[in-house]
């Protein structure tokens, strides 16, 4: 099924993320450090529609570069932080160097981890992913496991969300009190 | 397809861990853990795709539950110390009192 027109793409977009994350990393201003990373979700979002996850592809769009990233942004206005000012300093050249060391390290590592044992015979495409994409569509196929097998983590996160809830309001009114 | 993108996923996490160490500004470090989360992901996917199980796809969901209420409480905490002292780095916010 992955045929030149499908890896060609694949290609692109991955090495367009790469570029965006970069950009991203090396951006002075919080703005446009934050519209790299938009575009690194959306080179993302379609790597997981090649992917097969249709599903989990609307949700990047929506959910991550279109409600997470707009509160990053929104942020970034109320603070008035939008101008690259001593705030967005990196570290000096020695913390440089010794992030990218412990850069290259991870990344051999979780390389040297990930060469040796890959499942390589299996391809992508036509098994029980499809089977259940054709039976029940792009969501219900999602949904299925979900309400079955991680039914208890399913409503443990509604507990986490109530958390998030209360503890926003409540770091946002102490706010107010010492504003006034 | 599994090969490239884990290694993808392992390029975009290592990027998201050079930012989270190298950058002093508490919303871009913020910006790098999403990116990491993206890395982690993107694997997720890749074998659910590989291994033909849609289990992996409801664990992404999962992970973008957690990632949202983090973001929200943690852009809380943020606004709330720059209201405060107006251009403070994470450097700056080192000791556990106001």
């Amino acid at each position: 099924m992955p045929n030149f027109f499908y890896e060609v793409h694949f290609y692109l977009f991955g090495l367009l993320a790469i570029a965006s994350s970069i950009a991203f990393v090396t951006r002075k201003s919080p703005v446009s450090a934050a519209l790299w990373l938009v575009s690194t979700m959306f080179c993302l979002a379609a790597l997981y529609v090649m992917l097969e996850a249709h599903f989990i592809g609307v949700i990047q769009v929506l959910v991550y570069a279109g409600a997470i990233m707009v509160v990053f942004l929104f942020v970034v206005m109320l603070l008035n932080l939008g101008e690259a000012s001593a705030i967005a300093d990196t570290r000096g050249k020695w913390g440089r160097l010794a992030a990218g060391l412990l850069g290259l390290a991870l990344l051999a590592q979780v390389m040297a981890l990930t060469g040796k044992r890959l499942p390589e015979p299996f391809t992508p495409g036509g098994g029980y992913d499809s089977v259940a994409v054709r039976d029940q569509g792009a969501v219900g196929s999602v949904a299925q496991p979900l309400f079955n097998e991680y039914l208890l983590a399913f409503e443990l996160t509604s507990i986490l969300l109530l958390v998030a809830i209360v503890g926003a309001v409540v770091i946002g009114r102490r706010r107010q009190a010492d504003a006034r | 397809m599994l090969a490239e993108s884990l290694a993808l996923s392992a390029v975009l996490f290592t990027i998201g861990a050079i930012g989270v160490l190298t950058r002093r500004n508490a919303i871009i470090i913020f910006m790098c853990v999403e990116l990491m989360l993206n890395a982690v992901n993107l694997s997720f996917v890749a074998f659910a795709s590989a291994l033909d199980d849609v289990a992996g796809q409801t664990v992404v969901f999962f992970v973008l539950v957690v990632a949202a209420a983090e973001v929200v409480v943690g852009l809380g905490i943020i606004v709330s110390i720059l209201r405060r002292r107006p251009g403070a780095t994470a450097d700056d916010v080192s000791l556990l009192r106001g």
